[in-house]
């Protein structure tokens, strides 16, 4: 549609008033109200802040644990309080910290890459930071009285049963972090969304900067890795709620399967944090040089293979649980193979700087980039090393693999994050930091990291195992830990001198400097409050180097959007792989109602988790209900024509199927509920894998006969039915239709009605959730149905409402889309799984 | 700089060595911790060599001449360096990593010693067989002859736990329902130490144990002695001590064979005295640790599953202390 001429940069004279016009719609909440702001800078501002200080806060719980170890037998920590304290720095750096603050350098610099004015979901995005603030803020402070969990980060069963951790502690970890998860999903779907369809015009994929490939890569890693840890503390708190024995041995479970659920999201998730960081060092270091990225499509290969590769090799966590020999070389090849992509990157960035125009500048973010190649090449080599079964016998769970682990993450993201704070800064701030505090930074954090960590590989060598609260005298480590203590201070001197400088020169808001480093990408752009002043049509990888006058014709509204022709928010949906525009997205302003979501979302996990149920089920009902209201305003009604966007092209305001942003959100949800429900069925066949004898297990009853399945099938397939009817039978607009809210009843009903009929066939036949693993996996089953059921009778209603108001109809379609996308996914899930409860015993029976 | 560099590299493997403490994995005393020590020696060469080219090409890109940046600056450097070259070291290490995994001890076909250890929270349950294989039960320590394979059945009681004798072997977790099973060599007589690897909750720092390599005769005379019953006490204090012993109720929780004490929730007793530690290698073995012990222990191991006993007199404690130490 867009293959008439254009006239980019167009030479037609801009109104008069535009631009205020653009200020008001745009303004930024004051006062009290600045809870309600949904705009990325200002929210993405304050998603790092909120990172930031849990990094610090973890950090601070790092120099306990160092004052603790840094003489033999010191009682400086009691042993209760430091099992909590290892267990939250843990949690908090890679939950609270790391997985947060790569998301919210998404959603500050992913709309400025991309020079759209805003991610696709406001809303979404605000409400996933103010549910992670809110949750994150409880988990954190447990330490304070007692609460925290002290089961260590990866809260291995049977440790974190109740009748080893009988308190609440593990619960604010398994409730706590799992809502957190929440959040990070909600907050990838509009990274994924955002990526593929908010790209400037004519940013085809192969121009795109590599940090928005790798938020695109590390936000599908999300959308696979998260649901299986999502599944694992959904099956640990409801054994510890209900007592259905998953992990549970001496009942058919095995806790082997939380490992390898633990760890299919764990090892992945070691490359979510990594991925965006090595993109922003692939930003900086062409900038430092001045000369394109040498190998950008090695690159972009190496980002897909890592994250790729980074799904098969999570037994590599478990070489020590007396795996067979097979396993254990397939795993350890298969780590081995991910160092490759490493190695490409790092060669690439070498080659940049010696390609360089100039010589490589030394800035403190080159500082900090080359920091990172050094930390980061020693962590990848003791990673090689560790891939290696037979040595990770000795080094596993040693101090050994905590400098490992703390070279590749502090080195692979702690460093490039401070990088990218001196480098971005001026793009949010009048002042850039001070490049004169920047190098004591740098040096006093480079010097106390390598200080701290690099003798823990001798200390781990040296038989030091990791998460000991004391040692006794006489071992060889005693100099070696005081030597990590003290550099675990000079790390802290640097953070602080950072946070001294930050509080110094960060100033955000207009105007910024004028592209300080003379970088070649969007976000270098002059900025107002609604982005930038146009959204320019793009034709290279380094826009700002190779298209002249780009900068003043932005500026000067010669490209697309210069005003607002809806008179509201707005932003250029483009195609997904050549950046073709396809519609003007009106997008929503702030608002109380996602505020309200979050905070009570956060508080119906947090009451849970102290069992305060009826409180917490009125939460639910409350979080339900605003986000009904959030929503309320979004698929407004279709204006009749499309408006032009500049340069004559005139977009569409309204789409709907598989055009619309909505539709791609809503099929990235459904990947999310695959992913959740194939690591079910990994679990299911993963406890038959551990009781071959008989299956099902003495004890409990083979699945009932077959009119069971059939009338739960047949209720899916009625569904399924009920809701392409429905979409048949919408309304045209204006008039009135009431069959199809009927059939949208009629097709919940069945859903709900399904999967109720499916457990009741298990409970009549006898089956117990609490006597074999077995039995309670079926149920699980049917929770994990129930919820989608749950979930789309919630929009099923919500949606008959709305048509019922005439909000639904013949063109207006969104909303009924979704709900309708929604139900065809839960019925599809549901017969899947019939097929595997009922066929599968009899299969193998 | 290069120089000094130089010196340290030579210098680093007789640090090593010099300060391999009694749970080093670099100081081994066991033929599979030696193949181990024999790789990480490569590999952390390799390393070091390949980190070495990494800095100096950076190096090189940064400050070097025209000339050499042009020829660092293309796509050619990221496919030798990047690709080929990982592509063959890591192929050629992974090899090597199969033979170290698959390696069988020498001597073969000699019947292997096989030792049965439970992990519990916080200590170590250590079972023998006697050659007509009636169970010899203690804790916290075990014994092996030198030169002659041995297995070890490695379950646990509660927890995931790992047993780690690092001078001897790589670690192997003990996991609920499931029974792992670790074959390892001794290559020198000696004494060295162990150490669970898997946190274990609570006093997990609290659970080691020291391993003892003696020579095969050594070892059987050991055994035979260690599978009898306790040495009856000699003196006044000691039989006052084995009245509080029966008296207090110790023998619901301990065993001490030959007297009426048959529990089996903490350790066997039978022959404490004997042995290098107690608490799981928390304290020296002495009178006056067990004492501590009896009456001070949860301030001593935390949240260990031994209540405190303030009950004793001092003339009591010290008798039951005596009899325990005379357990040998």
């Amino acid at each position: 549609m867009t293959d008439e001429p254009r006239e980019f940069p167009s030479s037609t004279p801009r109104p008069e008033g535009e631009v205020e016009e653009l200020r008001r719609i745009w303004a930024r909440p004051e006062g009290l109200h600045k809870l309600t702001a949904v705009n990325n800078t200002d929210i993405g501002l304050f998603y790092m802040g909120a990172a930031f200080l849990f990094f610090h806060l973890a950090g601070v719980l790092a120099l306990l644990m160092r004052v603790q170890l840094s003489r033999p037998d010191n009682t400086f920590l009691g042993q209760e309080f430091y099992n909590q304290v290892f267990t939250v720095h843990c949690s908090t750096m890679m939950f609270l910290f790391a997985v947060p603050a790569v998301e919210a350098l998404g959603v500050i610099l992913l709309p400025q890459m991309l020079a759209a004015r805003d991610l696709p979901f406001p809303r979404l995005s605000a409400f996933a930071i103010w549910a992670y603030v809110i949750g994150g803020l409880v988990f954190f402070s447990t330490v304070f009285y007692d609460l925290a969990p002290n089961g260590g980060w990866f809260m291995y069963p049977p440790l974190t049963l109740t009748t080893y951790s009988p308190g609440d502690n593990a619960d604010f970890w398994l409730l706590g972090i799992g809502f957190i998860e929440i959040s990070a999903i909600a907050g990838a779907i509009e990274i994924v969304v955002g990526t593929l369809r908010t790209r400037p015009p004519g940013m085809s994929l192969d121009k795109m900067p590599l940090f928005a490939w790798a938020m695109l890569i590390f936000a599908a890693m999300i959308v696979f890795a998260f649901p299986a840890v999502i599944l694992a503390t959904m099956l640990l708190e409801i054994e510890r709620s209900f007592g259905w024995p998953f992990f549970t041995a001496a009942r058919g479970g095995d806790p082997l399967l939380w490992q390898h659920l633990f760890w299919f999201f764990g090892h992945p998730e070691v490359y979510i944090i990594f991925l965006p960081a090595a993109a922003l060092v692939s930003m900086i270091v062409p900038t430092m040089a001045q000369t394109p990225l040498v190998g950008y499509r090695l690159n972009v290969v190496a980002l897909i293979g890592t994250g790729f590769f980074s799904f098969g090799l999570w037994v590599h966590h478990m070489f020590a649980t007396g795996l067979p020999a097979l396993s254990l070389s397939f795993f350890s090849a298969a780590s081995m193979t991910v160092a490759i992509p490493s190695a490409i990157q790092v060669f690439s960035w070498i080659a940049t700087i010696a390609a360089g125009r100039e010589r490589f500048r030394i800035t403190t973010p080159s500082l900090f980039v080359l920091g990172f190649l050094f930390i980061f090449a020693i962590g990848g080599l003791t990673g090689v090393m560790v891939a290696v079964a037979p040595f990770d016998f000795q080094a596993h769970d040693t101090y050994f693999v905590v400098a490992h682990f703390h070279y590749v993450l502090i080195g692979g993201m702690v460093f490039p994050l401070f990088a990218t704070y001196y480098y971005w800064a001026p793009m949010v701030s009048r002042n850039m930091l001070s490049e004169k505090l920047g190098r004591w930074v740098f040096w006093l954090i480079f010097l106390g990291f390598n200080i701290t960590f690099f003798p823990m590989h001798i200390t781990g060598l040296l038989g030091m195992p990791r998460r000991v609260w004391t040692y006794p005298a006489g071992m060889g480590w005693d100099g070696l830990n005081l030597l990590s203590t003290v550099g675990s201070f000079m790390i802290a001197a640097g953070a602080l001198l950072f946070v001294i400088d930050l509080v110094r020169r960060l100033r955000p808001g207009e105007p910024t400097p004028e592209n300080p480093w003379n970088a070649g990408t969007l976000e270098w752009l002059v900025t107002d409050v609604y982005s930038t002043r146009t959204i320019p049509h793009v034709t290279s990888r380094e826009p700002l180097w190779d298209q002249p006058n780009l900068y003043a014709d932005v500026e000067a509204g010669r490209y697309y959007l210069p005003g607002a022709p809806t008179g509201g928010r707005e932003t250029i949906v483009t195609s997904p792989i050549e950046g073709e525009p396809q519609y003007v997205i009106r997008m929503i302003g702030p608002g109380w109602a996602h505020f309200f979501a979050a905070v009570f979302t956060a508080a119906c996990f947090l009451l849970l988790t102290i069992k305060l149920v009826w409180p917490a089920l009125a939460c639910f009902v409350l979080a339900i209900l605003s986000c009904f209201v959030w929503v309320w305003e979004l698929d407004r009604e279709p204006l009749a024509e499309p408006v032009d966007i500049g340069g004559g092209i005139k977009l569409p305001t309204y789409v709907s199927g598989p055009m619309s942003h909505a539709w791609w959100a809503m099929v990235v949800l459904m990947l999310v509920a695959g992913s959740l429900y194939v690591t079910f069925v990994f679990s299911y066949l993963y406890i038959w894998t551990v009781a071959p004898q008989t299956y099902p297990p003495i004890g409990a009853p083979m699945p009932p006969a077959f009119e069971w399945p059939f009338a739960s099938g047949a209720l899916m397939v009625a569904s399924i039915v009920a809701f392409k009817e429905a979409d048949r039978f919408r309304p045209q607009p204006g008039a009135k239709n009431l069959l199809a809210p009927l059939l949208i009843f009629v097709g919940a009903a069945c859903l709900l009605a399904g999967v109720g009929i499916e457990s009741l066939g298990h409970w009549r036949a006898g089956l117990s959730a609490t006597e074999t693993s077995y039995g309670a996996m079926v149920y699980m089953a049917s929770i994990l149905n129930g919820e989608l059921a749950f979930a789309t009778a919630l929009m099923a209603g919500y949606t008959l409402v709305r048509f019922i108001l005439g909000k639904v109809d013949a063109v207006r379609r969104t909303t009924f889309e979704c709900t309708a996308l929604l139900s065809y996914y839960t019925a599809g899930q549901t017969l899947f799984g019939l097929a595997l409860i009922h066929g599968f015993p009899h299969l193998i029976g | 700089m290069t120089k000094r560099a130089g010196i340290a590299a030579r210098a680093a493997p007789l640090l090593l060595a010099s300060c391999g403490g009694v749970q080093s994995s670099l100081s081994p005393q066991g033929f599979e911790a030696e193949r181990v020590a024999t790789l990480f020696w490569v590999m952390t060469i390799g390393s070091g060599v390949i980190l070495l080219g990494a800095l100096l090409a950076a190096g090189i890109a940064i400050y070097g001449p025209a000339g050499w940046r042009r020829r660092l600056g293309g796509e050619g450097i990221i496919l030798n360096a990047g690709v080929y070259l990982p592509v063959a070291v890591l192929s050629a290490l992974l090899v090597y990593g199969f033979v170290v995994l698959r390696a069988t001890n020498p001597p073969s076909g000699i019947a292997a010693t096989k030792i049965a250890i439970v992990g519990e929270r916080w200590w170590w349950r250590v079972q023998y067989r006697d050659g007509a294989g009636h169970l010899i039960e203690s804790a916290n320590e075990i014994r092996i002859p030198v030169g002659r394979p041995v297995e070890i059945e490695l379950t646990s009681a509660d927890v995931i736990h790992s047993f780690w004798a690092p001078k001897l072997a790589g670690k192997l977790d003990m996991i609920p329902g499931r029974k792992n099973v670790l074959r390892l060599q001794a290559k020198e007589i000696g004494v060295s130490r162990g150490q669970c690897a898997e946190y274990c909750g609570g006093a997990h720092a609290l659970m080691s144990l020291y391993v003892i390599v003696a020579p095969e005769p050594e070892f059987e005379q050991w055994l035979a002695y260690e599978g009898g019953a306790a040495a009856a006490p000699a003196t006044e204090q000691t039989r006052e001590g084995m009245r509080l012993f029966g008296a207090n109720g110790c023998g619901a929780c301990h065993a001490i064979r030959g007297t009426s004490a048959a529990g089996v929730v903490g350790p066997d007793l039978t022959h404490i005295g004997g042995r290098m530690s107690l608490a799981a290698a928390t304290l020296p073995n002495d009178e006056a640790a067990i004492a501590r012990w009896i009456s001070d222990n949860q301030h001593i191991k935390p949240g260990n599953l031994m209540p405190p006993y303030r009950i004793f007199s001092d003339r009591e404690l010290s008798a039951l202390s005596a009899y325990l130490a005379g357990l040998r």
